[in-house]
């Protein structure tokens, strides 16, 4: 057996070793025992995705019953690097749970799920057929499902996104069984070697392009499959958040490239428009109920929408310009999409993780009752605001790195040798840039409010003056989060080629790595070099640093107890500006798509009318998705339900009359 | 002299003319507005005179406020200075693996964007953060046209490079004035106006906190705080003149090294810079500030131009 | 109006601002400030006459920004308070944070003769006191109302132009 196939074997031991543990140990000792039996699956899985990564091959089958081969878990280069992406969000996870968890998050369901949920996840990108795809599929739905479901006893919403998550998962999952069924119908096979084999741009194809785009595009929460995120990710323990977004919905990600680049590559014309449609208006929707939103973890919910968005964006873009012939933009497009997946699992699971060490301080994920939280926890403070970075593809962080790329890759794939390229390329790329371009200033907009309201001027609540720093693990891990933003945004030539080998045949001319750590684009004649930049920045600073210190040093500053609030003693922390006012004025430019609500109760005082007693605002905003398609179809299923009923009330004479009825059709069919 | 040479005289001179020449681009503004408005005005030295005294303040800070209100500044300062490095604005000699590339400048800007929205918020007030919230609005709405725009003009170089850019421009002035580098320039203007907070957008002569969108965030700032934060934006304003002055007008920038063509450089661009602030000192006066949910009309509008210059490039050219 | 009309008026002059009178002596301590001061009016409780006053200095006739004076919407900005009124109760603790938000060296200057003593509402049920009650007042410019001309004149010694 390869090194490979020892990785995937003890993976799938430690799990069977860590659900054991869950089910036995003492409750003092569960969640320290689960936490590092689920940080050792996944660095096994971590030392076999670099592995697989690498060039390893090799793999683990696994023999089963019924009438066909056995399964075989073997990931190839692209499968090593999303089980990387997994499992380095695992590690951060495993840590960080180890001291977050407590009350229900610490139950004995709750630390048996972990571990499967783990396992699940890190075993779907080494799947090389259908059969244990779904397999492994199902097992991560599963675990991430009764997670979720942890504290279901004591809050109703929990519950309630209980039913969303179970419903639209499944929902996925038939979608992609159809779509493995199409496939193996016409081509008599389930391994993904047999599926290849089909005709490209066939019928058959198109319709398990469709299906896979449904079913991956549900687990990578793509619009209008979205619906589930919301509800979904804030109501989760952070830690599973983190988990789900910063992982999970990257195997969505891999299913995309599963079917695009591997399964079905060299589609026709309008699959990269469809996709990079999809993906556009996720963008820009997911950042743009991202920017409006008040509660830090829909906020987070709602931006990894926007960033899967970007992703599909970018894996659209290179199916269509490989169908032009601009290969060498394609190859950068791609490579950019899968840049932008490792950067969001480095940033959004330190986001996440991020807002759980909030929580845990404070019991608040409402920014307009937080504040002032850079003071009081400053390693979380620093490792949120890195990660916040990233978010907003700030340089020196992953998230620019990967917009960098993809925006040269759109710019250069309209004209190739100086002619343009196609009609839909010449539409479709400056609509995409502009579509990044707004997406990137209302994510700079969404995460400079997350971070300065909530860690920035006075706090806006006891609960939020009264925050101290997490526990030591719980810092490790957002620390380590925050070092792979800063990692891969300023080393990102090695990494890009890294990422190149798994998608292309010939990675140098795609992407090369320059200098100290920079990348280069040769096809397209574009290089960025981040160490470079820093050091540039730092010699520009000396100058003004050491002013600064000279001016210090003769003018020292007073500090004195309030901010100028226009002389008034009622400068109160209450009267900043919240979350909600931040975005009042982007709900009122944007008011045709989000239709916010809003509700202004005046209370007049008992003697007169012109006097205010107080007055009472309140703001909604609705996803447009849920209310105007989903509350539709499900009332409209509803109505059917009740209609049904009446079809089955219970009557037995009535039951044998629809037997008897029945068996008269198939008489008469049978005798025609 | 190799290229790495070359590119750091000029960017230190680039940097060196700049700090120089940014105080002195606002009074000229300044002066101009005073005396069309029947003033006899402070003179075009007096921003300098405000920084020299600014920094000889002893600054003051609330209690409540972190230290982002120090480092806030200078992040700001360092982000203009950076693109005063990375801009052609002498010479088009870019660094060795830093060429001046469009995303990374614009994205250089927008940490200093991000540096004075959050010294905005870190003061605690009302203002500062109605200030910062009006600001990242006008930001982000602000991010497509400028991509675009620039986009737009890089398609004729084949390079998103802004010193290729500015080059393909010196060398074959007839793309300067194709409709479609007209139609992007004018979008590019109107974005450079918003996001550097002038008339109509934003009124830098402003004493009422409540039309404020830049000035309300730098309420809190006092002594070098505040110095850091005007030079900074001053700078920016500058930079941002410049490039918009090399695209229309390439002529005099520094192309091959030589010591007499690094002086018509440095002379070119001084006066290229300060004509135009000139111009956007009388145009000013004609202009009143719209509405703050106007503005994105107006952005709308230069974003329909932009987007109209790049697919006209593709499809027409 | 024309640009070419407009570009006239800039060359000849359509010029409201009055010549500059001679520069009155530096006040002792104000060279820190080299030819720039940022100044924050307030309004302590006066009626109106002395802030009408200053809004002229800095209006264009006699145009005190030429001088190297600005208004300035925070303390934070300011190098010297311009205070006019008698201080009313309400008006008391507001004076004294300004006062405090103001970064040193700072100055006060007290305009009008409400400011200096308190004037017709010095025994008001409402006026604490005159300026010099709360702070040192480094500059007085009596008058009630004073001359624009006045106020011109002490903001000059605070910028020696």
């Amino acid at each position: 057996m390869t090194g490979v196939g020892v990785g995937l074997l003890l993976q799938l031991g430690l799990g069977a070793l860590a659900v054991m543990s869950a089910l036995t140990a003492a409750p003092s000792l569960r969640s320290r025992a689960g936490g590092i039996l689920c940080t050792l699956i996944a660095v096994a899985g971590f030392l076999t995705g670099l592995a697989a990564l690498l060039g390893a091959t090799g793999g683990l089958p696994i023999p089963i019953a019924l009438p066909m081969d056995p399964l075989l878990l073997a990931p190839d280069r692209l499968g090593g690097l999303f089980m990387l992406i997994v499992s380095g969000v695992g590690i951060l996870v495993s840590l960080y749970s180890m001291s977050s968890t407590r009350g229900p998050d610490a139950s004995r369901t709750a630390w048996v799920a972990m571990p499967v949920f783990l396992v699940g996840m890190q075993l779907v990108p080494a799947a090389t057929d259908s059969v244990s795809f779904l397999l492994a599929w199902e097992v991560m739905t599963l675990g991430s499902t009764v997670l979720l479901l942890a504290d279901h006893a004591s809050r109703a919403t929990v519950a309630s996104a209980g039913i969303w998550y179970s419903a639209m998962s499944q929902l996925s999952f038939f979608f992609i069984l159809a779509g493995f069924a199409v496939l193996a119908a016409a081509t008599n096979g389930t391994s993904f070697t047999d599926l290849q084999t089909i005709e490209p741009g066939g019928a058959s194809a198109n319709v398990a392009f469709v299906l896979f785009l449904l079913g991956f595009g549900g687990k990578a929460e793509l619009v209008p499959l979205h619906v589930w995120v919301p509800r979904v990710l804030p109501e989760a323990p952070s830690h599973v958040s983190a988990a789900m977004s910063g992982a999970m919905v990257k195997i969505g990600v891999y299913g995309g490239l599963l079917v695009c680049v591997r399964l079905l590559p060299d589609g026709p014309a309008w699959w990269g428009i469809t996709i990079m449609l999809v993906g556009g208006a996720s963008a820009l929707y997911g950042i743009l109920q991202a920017s409006v939103s008040s509660d830090l973890k829909v906020l987070l919910a709602y931006s990894t929408t926007e960033n899967m968005g970007l992703v599909f964006l970018g894996l659209g873009a290179s199916m269509l310009l490989r169908g032009s012939g601009a290969t060498a933009a394609a190859d950068a497009a791609l490579v950019a999409a899968l840049l932008l997946a490792v950067s969001h699992a480095a940033f959004k699971s330190t986001l996440f993780l991020g807002a759980g060490a909030i929580i845990h301080a404070t019991g608040e994920r409402n920014l307009d009752r937080l504040g002032g939280l850079g003071a009081r926890m400053p390693v979380t403070a620093a490792a949120f605001g890195i990660a916040s970075l990233g978010a907003a593809a700030i340089p020196i962080t992953s998230g620019f790195v990967a917009e960098w790329m993809l925006l040269q890759s759109l710019i250069h794939g309209g004209r190739r040798d100086g002619a343009v390229v196609s009609v839909a390329t010449s539409v479709a790329m400056p609509l995409a840039v502009a579509v990044i371009a707004l997406t990137a200033g209302l994510a700079l907009l969404t995460f400079v409010k997350a971070y300065g309201i909530a860690f920035l001027a006075r706090p806006r609540s006891e609960e939020a003056a009264d925050a101290r720093e997490v526990p030591p693990l719980m810092q490790l891990a957002l620390a380590l989060g925050a070092l792979f933003v800063l990692a891969l945004g300023l080393l990102p030539g090695p990494i890009a080629a890294l990422v190149a080998g798994t998608v292309s045949s010939d990675p140098t001319a795609a992407v090369r790595s320059v200098g100290l750590g920079g990348v280069a684009l040769p096809g397209i004649g574009a290089m960025l070099d981040p160490i470079m930049l820093v050091v540039l920045s730092a010699l520009i600073a000396v100058p003004v640093v050491a002013s600064i210190i000279v001016s210090a040093h003769r003018h020292p500053h007073r500090t004195i107890d309030l901010p100028w609030g226009g002389g008034g003693s009622r400068a109160r922390p209450r009267m900043q500006y919240t979350a909600t006012s931040y975005a009042e004025p982007l709900v009122r430019v944007f008011d045709d798509v989000l239709k916010p609500s809003r509700d202004v109760q005046v209370t007049h005082v008992a003697e007169s009318r012109y006097l205010v007693e107080r007055v009472r605002v309140e703001q909604r905003v609705s996803d447009v998705f849920e209310t105007r398609l989903y509350r539709p179809a499900l009332n409209l299923f509803q109505r059917y339900g009740i209609v049904v009923r009446h079809v089955a009330n219970g009557s037995i004479h009535r039951y044998l009359s629809y037997s008897f009825v029945a068996l008269l059709i198939v008489l008469i069919v049978v005798s025609l | 002299m190799n290229n790495a040479v070359t590119a750091i005289i000029i960017a230190l001179v680039q940097v060196v003319l700049f700090v120089f020449l940014a105080p002195l681009l606002i009074g000229v503004i300044r002066q101009v507005r005073a005396r069309i408005e029947g003033r006899a005005g402070a003179g075009i030295w007096q921003p300098w005179r405000d920084v020299r005294k600014l920094l000889a303040k002893n600054p003051v800070r609330a209690a409540d406020s972190s230290w982002m209100l120090r480092a806030g500044p200078v992040a700001l300062m360092v982000s203009s200075l950076l693109l005063c490095v990375l801009l052609p604005l002498v010479g088009t000699i870019p660094f060795p693996s830093i060429p001046s590339d469009l995303f990374v400048i614009v994205s250089v800007m927008l940490i200093g964007v991000v540096a004075l929205a959050l010294v905005g918020l870190d003061g605690g007030t009302a203002f500062g953060g109605m200030g910062s919230s009006r600001h990242m609005t006008v930001a982000a709405l602000v991010e497509p046209t400028l991509l675009l725009a620039v986009y737009a003009l890089s398609i004729p170089a084949g390079t998103s490079t802004i010193s290729a850019i500015v080059e393909t421009r010196l060398f074959s002035p007839e793309v300067i004035i194709s409709p479609v580098s007209v139609l992007a320039l004018v979008a590019l203007s109107i974005a450079i106006m918003a996001e550097t907070g002038r008339l109509p957008i934003d009124n830098p002569g402003t004493h009422l906190e409540l039309t404020m969108l830049h000035e309300a965030m730098t309420l809190e700032a006092s002594g070098r705080d505040l110095a850091w934060l005007e030079v900074g934006s001053w700078l920016k304003l500058a930079a941002l003149l410049g490039l918009v002055s090399n695209l229309v007008l390439p002529w005099g920038v520094v192309t091959d090294f030589s010591t007499l063509g690094l002086l018509i450089g440095v002379v070119s661009i001084a006066v290229k810079v300060l004509v135009l602030g000139v111009l956007l000192s009388v145009g000013e006066i004609f202009l009143a500030k719209v509405r703050l949910f106007q503005v994105p009309e107006l952005l709308a509008g230069s974003f329909a131009l932009a987007f109209l210059a790049v697919t006209a490039s593709y499809l027409v050219a | 109006m024309s640009f070419l009309r407009l570009a006239s008026l800039i060359r000849h002059g359509a010029r409201i601002a009055e010549p500059a009178p001679p520069a009155p002596p530096l006040f002792e301590g104000a060279q820190v400030f080299g030819g720039s001061v940022q100044v924050r009016f307030i309004n302590a409780g006066g009626c109106n006459d002395c802030a009408l006053e200053v809004s002229a200095a800095f209006g264009p006739v006699y145009d005190v920004e030429r001088y190297g004076v600005r208004l300035v919407p925070s303390p934070r900005h300011a190098d010297v308070l311009l205070i006019v009124g008698s201080v009313t109760r309400n008006m008391a603790e507001p004076l004294r944070r300004t006062i405090a938000a103001t970064p040193t060296p700072r100055f006060v200057i007290a305009v009008g003769d409400c400011a200096l003593s308190g004037g017709v509402f010095q025994a008001g049920y409402g006026i604490t006191g005159p300026v010099s009650d709360f702070v040192h007042v480094d500059i007085e410019v009596p008058g009630s109302p004073p001359e624009p001309a006045d106020i011109v004149r002490a903001l000059r010694r605070m910028t020696g132009r």
